[in-house]
This record gives structure tokens, C-alpha cells and sequence, in this order.
């Protein structure tokens, strides 16, 4: 096929309106998610209180157990001694606080509520694959890899964050939580890219056009897109914590804030959460950056210029760096390490919007 | 190592507001009615033994603790010691990174003069006062000022500070046996306990068998040991440490590359050739260190440049391919070479690496002076001023008669446009950076160029101080829109220029950076260590089996790891499932019981025991499937490694309080 006839206006022209289709099917499922909450809100549950009330700290409580069992888990709930395949594990915890359960999720077990967050996890999947098609003709129409510029870059790193979602819902990781801030996000990503970061579909300038700018841009899209879902967690965490911390002091926390925060996980699952994904991604954005400096090395003859784009991801790393610090540092976990993290991604942010749009540099997607 | 504190072990997992004393006196109050006070305290000395040197993370001194002021009571050398220590803690390196990434912020915002000195020169024109603010905290030198590298050094210090020790105390615990085990095994994170018939050794046996299988360093559970210890995932610390000794390579490698680097630009003119010696380059710096006399040996020339334009569309005009021929030889052979540099492949050349920077067009040029005598002849590089390819260029013609025989000089101002186009708002420019309508525009002075002034010029610039213009007719400037072929006539015989043909040019960067390969080694070795460190978990796993009051043998299995996983407890119950089956007598196999429970069963019928509500909450809701439990996500958990299902684990790594 001839590179140059290529161009096919036409599949990039219906990768635009793909595109378009998937963010009315975001809005339904936001729609949906939206139901969800509501409806969910009928439900009155307070595990968590009952976990941190001040009453049963002071009665003979146990210092935190809960049977981590095999096989036969149901045997335990039940009482008496059952033969098992397995024998059970028994974990113990510190706190009360790392005791507590996780909130029942959206839909706090409201039958219409739960239909509504079905329904708005179904359209989700429908979006993605219309967005993921989008992504895909975008990248045929030139054939290439989709990703030479901002209106590319946001609609996959969307993609992506919406993608690594669904497989943290098909490997049942209890995730289904960041499905409404997950998808008011991706509409406003998406909305940008349509409007502001627009480009028409072209080739590669000779000076982008690069293996290593593949390595680079890919992962920098995966890490930002996971550093993304991090974020949302260390967000709710941040809430939730606070909500806890309120509870544990015997106060009472508002009506609004008792039943959406009731339904999260708990502030120590949220934050083992955002702490597991950021940690997993610090690596690969490691590399990332490696990718980057060899691909520089190899465009510009230097590998590291201190280019605003080359400072902005040195920072984004140095951040990360101290909130993994952080973590093992005594006194600075739980919510401090959680507002580094989220000056991190922060950066990352910046590094993205902040450098393309407002600072002058090499980055500039404009070739030799 | 002095600094390791075994109380430090595996706090990481622990309630968010975990100050440094954080709730001790809670966990002794919960345990309180389980044990007299003397008791718990020899288990705790047991259990801390137990978690001993499980990492090499130095432990946090409390700040400004009585330890503290009392090194620093004993005068220099308790301050060297007190400064060390806190140069070397935790907090400090964390401190110091946080400057760090702030610190680079500012260069970022600022032009800099490594980086743009034109957008440097323009700033301080447009703020003078704010300039010298700048200048006096060297703000247009962040990456290089004394404040940036003050950070680093010290961080670099403090990283040679942690890591050397650190290494050594990871050698230690390689060479050490894991700790044995403690004597209430069921205070350990994560436990199990059932009975079978199989008799104690036999089980430790086993035990010992399984774990070795699992490649768990494993001692003891022999000679009458009533228990096995074992520990593995030592690959995390190492990671750590090689993490932290690759950045260390990285930093050493990124100095010498700037101390010793050269770096300098060439301009060719297709057909034309570069030798690597110092007069050679239009303009070279170099780290100081760099000695110019060690520069390379070789040379290349300039066979043919391509260049191929998007023709249409909205991005038109946007390059798609550029390619530079070259011949070159170097110091081997002296033969000639064939290759091609490209905007992404550079050629290498020894030590030195030939990358392709930018190109443009030289409009060859025959001037002929008042005499009727050829005054210059040669390719004038002209300099893109766009995307499309507007250059503007000098002609300087230094030797030169007037009509009367005069010597003199003369200057042309010119404006190359490939393709030819002009608007009111823009004047003449180039409307798409291929030669489709090539038109050179000048204006022509004559007087002294000042060239022989001795001071540096540059030959894209006019110096018209002492220059008069030509005029034409009516008394304007002399200007003229010549097409290849076409001629400037000077008035009153002064002379000719003809525009003859067009060359190409393009301009290299030729540089020599030690050290390349070193850094990106140590990258590429950080990336391996990080990825050791974050993903495996270092975890002990004891087994005790010990006859019980009715005869049969009851099996303790307990673990501990240093971080947040919920995989130890996954772990274990696999551990549990194969030493059931191993240690089975024929009639065995189903008679593993659930004891582990009991206990946990007691106090949920407590009262408001919630521990139980949520487990029973937790297996529901897995039961559903609506949820998967408190071990919401795990990327680095091998499906492989799961049980069948798992209730969810309340986190596995908290470690139990110890009594103050
Ligand atoms: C150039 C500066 C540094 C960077 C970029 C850096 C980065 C990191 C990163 C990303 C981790 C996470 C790995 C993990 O959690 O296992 C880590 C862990 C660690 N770092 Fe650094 N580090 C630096 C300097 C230092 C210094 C100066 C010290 C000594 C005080 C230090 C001590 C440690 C320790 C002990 C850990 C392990 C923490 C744990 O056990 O979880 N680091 N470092």
C-alpha cells in the first residue's frame, strides 16, 4: 500500500465520529452511575462505625482478627468445627482502623441501585470498545501508532485508563468504586481533546517518527493512565480517612458525606490500593523516562537537555520517588505520603497540559 | 548495623496516623486480659527477635529525642555524628529529594543558558531588574548553579552513606540463619494451626522438604527442634541496594559525561567536506576537563541531502523525510566510508557521533565588481527563519573595486524564499519548504564591512554602521527579487551579482560524550533493582508441630512479611494445603481441622464483635461476586499463587503492637 495515498481522510473522519459515539455512551453510563449512587443511598449501613465506635474499643475487643480462610470459609461463619481441604489462616492486624470493612461499593445492596451500576458497568465496556475502535482507525488512517500529538495522546491515555479499569473489574478486584469519578474524567478528557487539542490526522515529522518514541509514548500513556486510577484512590482515601478518623474520635460526620464515604472501601484498602498501583507503575514510568533519554540521545545527540518536557518527567519521577519514600519513612505515612502522591500526579498533569501548552520547548511536535 | 531497630520492621502497612509512638497503649489494653504483663513481655522480646534484621531500612531516630542532645553534648565529634546520622536517615534523603524535584521547577520556567541562550538574551531585555534578581541567584543556570548541585551532592552523599552500610548488613543477613521461631507463633501476622496423626518429626520433616521446594532458605525442625524457620525473598533488599548503587553509577556517569563532553556544530554545503579539528567547527563547547587536542581523528563530506515535504493537506509543508549521503574516514584506514545520518540515526565515528540538525539552502552567487573581475563566487547559506523555509542570509564581499578601481566592500541582505509568495500582512515569504518557485530577494550596500576590525562577526549578520546603501532611480534602497539565472545590476557600473543556481546545505552536531554507556547501564540496572524491590516481598514462615494433650500432633504455621502484601496469607494457606497432603498418613488426607478459627469464633460471639461481621460481611460479598475483598488490586499478584478463594484478608503485614 502506498504510504502517502495512505492518509485516508475518510477512516479518520470515522474515527472522529467513533470517537464522538463513545462519549455518548460515557455520558449514559455516567448517567447510570449517577442512578446508582442515588438509589444506593436508600441503604443505611454503618459497618464502619460500628468498627471504630469508641463503645467497642473499650469493651474486650480483640485486637483486630479476621479469619482469612481456604476452602471452606463458610464453615467458619457458621460455627463448630468442619473438616476441611484447607486449614484456614488467621490474620491479625494493629489497629482497629486496619480492621475496618469496606464499604458495600455504590449500590449498598439496593436492588435498583446494583441494576443501575450493572447497567452503567455494561455501557462502560460498550463505550471503551466504540473508543478503542476510535483509537484504532485514528491509527490505521495514518498508519501508525496514534499518539504524534494531543488530540491522540488524550483520547488513548482515556482509553487506557479506562481499559486498566476493566481489568481490575474482570480480575474481580474490588475497583467497581472509581467507576463514576472514572468516567466523569474521561468525558472531560475527552471533550478537551475534541475541542481544544483537535489535530487533523497526518503522518509522522520525520523526528517523531522512531521505535523509541513508540517504547516512550505508549508507556508514558499506560503509566499516566494508572498513576491516574492511583490518584482517584489516594483522593477517596484522603476522604474516607478523614471520615474514619471522625468516627474513631466518636464525632459524627455529615449525612452527605456519611453515605457516600460509608459505601467506599476503607481508607486502609483505598490506600493500599493507590499505594500498590503507583508502586507497580514507578518502574515502568522509570523507564519511561530511560526510553525517552534514548530516543533524545539519538534525535537531538544528547540524552539529557534538561528540556522543560525532560525537567517536568524528572520531576513527576523525583516525587514519586519521595512518596514511595515516604512509606517507609515513620511519620510521614498515611495522609502526608497521600498528598505527595497527589503532588506527584500533579506533576504528571503538568508535565502533560502545563508544558505542551504553556512552555516553549523541544517537545514541540513540530519536527526538525 | 547500630541503626537497625528491629521495631521498625514492617510498620509500613500501618494505620495511617501512625505517629511514632502510635497506638501502643491500644494494642497492650486489647491484649491485656490475654496475659499477665511479664508474660507479654517475653513474648514480645520473642516476637521482635522473630522480625530482626527482616530489612535493611534504617530506622527513624525520633527527632530531637534525649539520645540526640546528648551526642550533641559531647562536643565536634557528636555534632559530626548527630549531622551524619540525620545526613543518612530516612527523613533527610526524602527531604532532600523533595528539594530536588522543587528545585528543578524554577529551569523549567526560566529560559536557561544551556539549554536557549537567544530566549535568555530576550528575557533580559524585557526585564532588566528582574534579570538581575535572577542572575544573582543564578536562575539562568539552575541545572548548574551551586544551590542545585548543593542538592544533589548532599543527596548523593546521603545515598553513599545509606547504601554502604546497608549492603553490609545485607551481606550479614545472607549469611545468618533466619531467626527461629518465636514462642507464640499465633501472634504473628498471618497463622494457621491444625492437628493431624502424622507424628512431629515427620511433619517438620515435610515441612523442611516443602519449604526447600519453594526455594525458602530453611533451618532448625531437626535434632529434637520442635520447629522450622525459613525466610526467602531476599531479592527485594538486594534490589533495593542495587536500585540505589545504579543511581549512584548514573550520577558518576552523568558527571563525567559533562566534564569531559565536547560538543560542537557544522554547517556543509552539499558537495562539501568537514574535518574534525577545532578551526573547522562554526562553533564548539566543551566540558573542562575536555582536552580539544583528543579530538577524533576522521572527516566526512557532504555527498547529497534529501528532503521530502508534506505536499498537501493541513499539515502541509510538514517535513517527512530527511536524509543526509555522506562519505566519510576516519583514523583506521583512512578509506572512505558510504552512510546515511537521519533526524533519529546518527552516525557514529569512533568516539563521535555525527546527528543531523538542520538544513536549508546555499543560493550560489557569482559577483563581479566595478573592474568586470569575479570579486566572490560561492554558496551562501541562507538560514530558515520558519517552517516553510523563509531564510535570510548575508553576502559579504571583502575583496571588491569599485567603478573606479576603488577598493571597497560590499554587503547583500537577502531573503531566500523556495517557494515564492507574498501577502500585505507577512511581506515576501515562503509559502511550502521545497524549491517549487525559489526566489532570492536583496538590498546592496557597499563601505566598510568591518570585518578587519578583528572582532568576531557572524556571517549570517550585516554590520551596516559603516555601510551606505546602493539606490535605485528613485533614491530607495536598491532591491531586487532575483530568479536562478537572473543578475543585479549595481548602479553606475558598480558591478554584478548573479544568482546561479541553488545548493543544498545541512548542519551536524559533532560531539564526543564519555560515559553513554554507563549511564544507561546504571538505568537500565535501577530499572532491574526497582523492579525487584517493588514487586517481591521478603517474608519468614515458621512451623512447629509438637505433640498435643490428646495425642495428636498439632501443626502450628505462621508467617511475617516486611510490606504490604496480602499474599503472605494466600501463601500460607497453600503452604498449609500442601503440608497437609505431605505430612498425611493414608488415612489423613481429610483430617485437617479448622482450629485456627476457635479462637476468632470466641470473641466474635463477644458481643459486637465486628472482626467477625466482617468476615462474614467479606465472604458474602465474595460469595456474590460482587466484590473481591479488602485485596482490592494487586497488579504484581501472580494469579498463579492464589487460593482457590481467599476470604478477604484483613492486611495480612500489620504488625502487631509491641508493649512499650
Ligand atoms: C537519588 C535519590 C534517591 C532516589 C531516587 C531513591 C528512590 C527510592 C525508591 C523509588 C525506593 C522505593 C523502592 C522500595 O520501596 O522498595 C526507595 C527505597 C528506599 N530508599 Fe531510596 N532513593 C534515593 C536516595 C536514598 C537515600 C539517600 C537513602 C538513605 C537514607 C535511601 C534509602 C532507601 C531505603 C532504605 C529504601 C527502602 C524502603 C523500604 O524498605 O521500603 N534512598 N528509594
Amino acid at each position: 500500500m502506498n504510504l502517502a495515498a495512505a492518509n485516508n481522510q475518510a477512516l479518520a473522519d470515522f474515527s472522529t465520529v467513533l470517537i464522538y459515539s463513545a462519549m455518548a455512551v460515557y455520558v449514559l453510563a455516567f448517567v447510570g452511575h449517577i442512578a446508582e449512587w442515588v438509589f444506593g443511598s436508600r441503604s443505611r449501613v454503618a459497618r464502619t462505625a460500628e468498627a471504630l465506635s469508641p463503645a467497642r474499643s473499650a469493651g474486650a475487643a480483640p485486637a483486630g482478627r479476621g479469619a482469612a480462610a481456604g476452602g471452606s470459609a463458610r464453615a467458619a461463619a457458621g460455627g463448630g468445627t468442619a473438616v476441611l481441604d484447607r486449614p484456614a489462616v488467621v490474620t491479625r492486624s494493629g489497629s482497629a482502623r486496619a480492621d475496618v470493612p469496606d464499604g458495600p461499593g455504590a449500590a449498598a445492596g439496593d436492588a435498583r441501585g446494583d441494576l443501575y451500576g450493572t447497567i452503567a458497568l455494561a455501557l462502560t465496556v460498550l463505550a471503551f470498545l466504540i473508543h478503542a475502535a476510535g483509537v484504532v482507525t485514528r491509527g490505521l488512517s495514518v498508519q501508525r501508532v496514534p499518539w504524534a500529538n494531543m488530540y491522540e495522546f488524550s483520547t488513548t491515555f482515556s482509553m487506557v485508563a479506562v481499559g486498566a479499569y476493566l481489568a481490575f473489574v474482570v480480575a474481580r478486584k474490588n475497583v467497581r468504586w472509581i467507576g463514576l469519578p472514572l468516567v466523569t474524567t474521561v468525558l472531560l478528557d475527552l471533550g478537551l481533546a475534541t475541542t481544544v487539542l483537535y489535530t487533523e490526522s497526518d503522518q509522522l515529522p520525520p523526528a517523531l517518527d522512531s521505535f523509541w518514541l513508540v517504547i516512550h509514548v505508549s508507556l508514558a500513556i499506560g503509566c499516566g493512565a494508572l498513576f491516574y486510577l492511583g490518584a482517584v484512590g489516594t483522593v477517596l482515601y484522603l476522604f474516607r480517612d478523614r471520615y474514619e478518623g471522625k468516627l474513631e474520635r466518636g464525632g459524627s460526620p455529615g449525612a452527605f458525606a456519611t453515605s457516600v464515604l460509608e459505601r467506599l472501601p476503607s481508607a486502609a484498602s483505598l490506600d493500599k490500593f493507590a499505594y500498590r498501583v503507583n508502586a507497580a507503575v514507578f518502574p515502568f514510568w522509570t523507564f519511561t523516562i530511560v526510553a525517552g533519554a534514548i530516543w533524545a540521545e539519538a534525535a537531538w545527540g544528547r540524552y539529557w537537555g534538561w528540556d522543560p518536557k525532560e525537567v517536568w518527567s524528572f520531576i513527576t519521577w523525583a516525587a514519586y520517588a519521595c512518596y514511595l519514600h515516604a512509606r517507609a519513612t515513620a511519620g510521614w505515612k498515611g495522609r502526608k505520603a497521600a498528598y505527595l502522591a497527589l503532588a506527584a500526579f500533579a506533576c504528571w498533569l503538568f508535565n502533560y497540559y502545563g508544558v505542551n501548552m504553556l512552555v516553549p520547548g523541544l517537545h514541540s511536535y513540530s519536527g526538525l | 548495623m547500630s541503626h537497625v531497630d528491629s521495631t521498625d520492621v514492617g510498620t509500613r502497612g500501618e494505620d495511617a496516623r501512625a505517629g511514632v509512638a502510635d497506638g501502643e497503649a491500644g494494642a497492650a489494653e486489647a491484649r491485656g486480659t490475654e496475659a499477665g504483663a511479664a508474660d507479654a513481655r517475653a513474648a514480645d522480646a520473642d516476637a521482635r527477635a522473630a522480625r530482626a534484621e527482616l530489612t535493611t531500612t534504617p530506622a527513624e531516630e525520633p527527632t530531637g529525642g534525649a539520645g540526640e542532645r546528648g551526642a550533641a553534648g559531647i562536643g565536634v565529634l557528636g555534632w559530626a555524628r548527630w549531622f551524619w546520622r540525620q545526613l543518612t536517615s530516612m527523613r533527610v534523603a526524602l527531604l532532600l529529594l523533595l528539594l530536588l524535584s522543587l528545585g528543578a521547577v524554577p529551569g523549567s520556567l526560566i529560559p536557561q543558558n544551556g539549554v536557549d541562550e537567544f530566549q535568555v538574551a530576550e528575557f533580559k531585555e524585557n526585564n532588566p531588574t528582574l534579570a538581575d534578581v535572577y542572575e544573582a541567584l543564578q536562575l539562568f543556570d539552575v541545572y548548574s548553579s551551586v544551590w542545585f548541585s548543593a542538592i544533589y551532592l548532599l543527596l548523593f552523599v546521603s545515598l553513599i552513606g545509606c547504601i554502604v552500610p546497608r549492603t553490609w548488613q545485607f551481606v550479614g543477613q545472607l549469611r545468618s540463619r533466619p531467626p527461629r521461631a518465636p514462642r507464640r507463633l499465633d501472634r504473628m501476622p498471618a497463622h494457621a494451626t491444625w492437628h493431624t496423626d502424622a507424628p512431629p518429626e515427620e511433619v517438620l520433616d515435610a515441612a523442611r522438604g516443602l519449604l526447600r521446594g519453594r526455594r525458602f532458605r530453611v533451618a532448625g525442625g531437626d535434632g529434637g527442634a520442635d520447629s522450622v524457620a525459613a525466610e526467602k525473598g531476599y531479592l527485594r533488599e538486594a534490589g533495593n541496594l542495587v536500585f540505589h548503587l545504579a543511581l549512584i553509577v548514573m550520577l558518576v556517569a552523568f558527571a563525567v559525561g559533562q566534564l569531559w563532553y565536547v560538543e560542537g556544530g557544522k554547517l556543509v554545503v552539499q558537495g562539501h567536506s568537514f574535518s574534525n579539528t577545532l578551526t573547522q567547527y562554526d562553533d564548539i563547547r566543551s566540558g573542562p576537563f575536555y582536552d580539544y587536542e583528543d579530538l577524533g581523528t576522521f572527516g566526512f563530506t557532504l555527498e547529497e541531502f534529501h528532503s521530502a515535504f508534506e505536499p498537501s493537506g493541513p499539515q502541509k509543508g510538514t517535513p517527512r523525510d530527511f536524509r543526509a549521503d555522506v562519505s566519510y574516514w576516519d583514523s583506521l584506514d583512512g578509506a572512505e566510508h558510504q552512510d546515511t545520518i537521519e533526524v533519529n540515526k546518527p552516525l557514529a565515528i569512533g568516539d563521535s557521533r555525527v546527528h543531523l540538525l538542520n538544513h536549508g539552502y546555499a543560493p550560489v552567487v557569482t559577483v563581479r565588481d566595478g573592474q568586470g573581475e569575479l570579486a566572490y563566487r560561492g554558496p551562501v547559506p541562507f538560514i530558515p527563519q520558519d517552517d516553510n523555509g523563509t531564510a535570510q542570509g548575508v553576502i559579504k564581499v571583502t575583496d571588491y573595486r569599485d567603478a573606479d578601481g576603488e577598493p571597497d566592500q560590499l554587503g547583500f541582505i537577502g531573503l531566500f524564499t523556495p517557494t515564492f509568495g507574498i501577502d500585505d500582512r507577512r511581506g515576501p515569504h515562503s509559502t511550502f519548504p521545497a524549491l517549487n518557485y525559489p526566489v532570492l530577494s536583496l538590498s546592496a550596500y557597499h563601505g566598510d564591512l568591518g570585518v578587519d576590525a578583528g572582532l568576531p562577526q557572524s556571517v549570517y549578520q550585516l554590520d551596516d554602521t559603516n555601510m551606505e546603501p546602493f539606490q535605485d532611480e528613485s533614491g530607495d534602497i536598491l532591491r531586487k527579487a532575483l530568479l536562478p539565472g537572473e543578475s543585479l545590476e549595481l548602479p553606475d557600473g558598480a558591478g554584478t551579482l548573479k544568482f546561479e543556481r541553488i545548493e543544498r546545505w545541512a548542519s551536524f552536531q559533532i560531539s564526543e560524550k564519555p560515559a553513554t554507556g554507563w549511564a544507561l547501564g546504571g538505568a537500565l540496572a535501577a530499572i532491574a533493582g526497582l523492579a525487584a524491590s517493588l514487586f517481591i516481598q521478603r517474608r519468614r514462615v515458621w512451623v512447629r508441630a509438637r505433640a498435643g494433650a490428646d495425642g495428636r500432633t498439632v501443626v502450628e504455621l505462621a508467617g511475617l512479611g516486611r510490606s504490604e502484601s496480602a499474599r503472605l496469607p494466600e501463601e500460607l494457606g497453600t503452604l498449609a494445603e500442601r503440608l497437609t497432603a505431605r505430612a498425611a498418613r493414608s488415612d489423613a488426607g481429610s483430617d485437617a481441622v479448622l482450629e485456627a478459627g476457635s479462637d476468632a469464633r470466641g470473641e466474635a460471639s463477644a458481643a459486637s464483635a465486628s472482626a467477625a461481621a466482617s468476615a462474614s460481611d467479606a465472604d458474602d460479598a465474595a460469595e456474590s461476586g460482587a466484590a473481591a475483598g479488602a485485596d482490592a488490586a494487586d497488579p504484581a499478584s501472580d494469579a498463579a499463587g492464589a487460593a482457590p478463594r481467599t476470604v478477604p484478608a484483613q492486611p495480612a503485614d500489620e504488625r502487631p503492637r509491641s508493649e512499650p
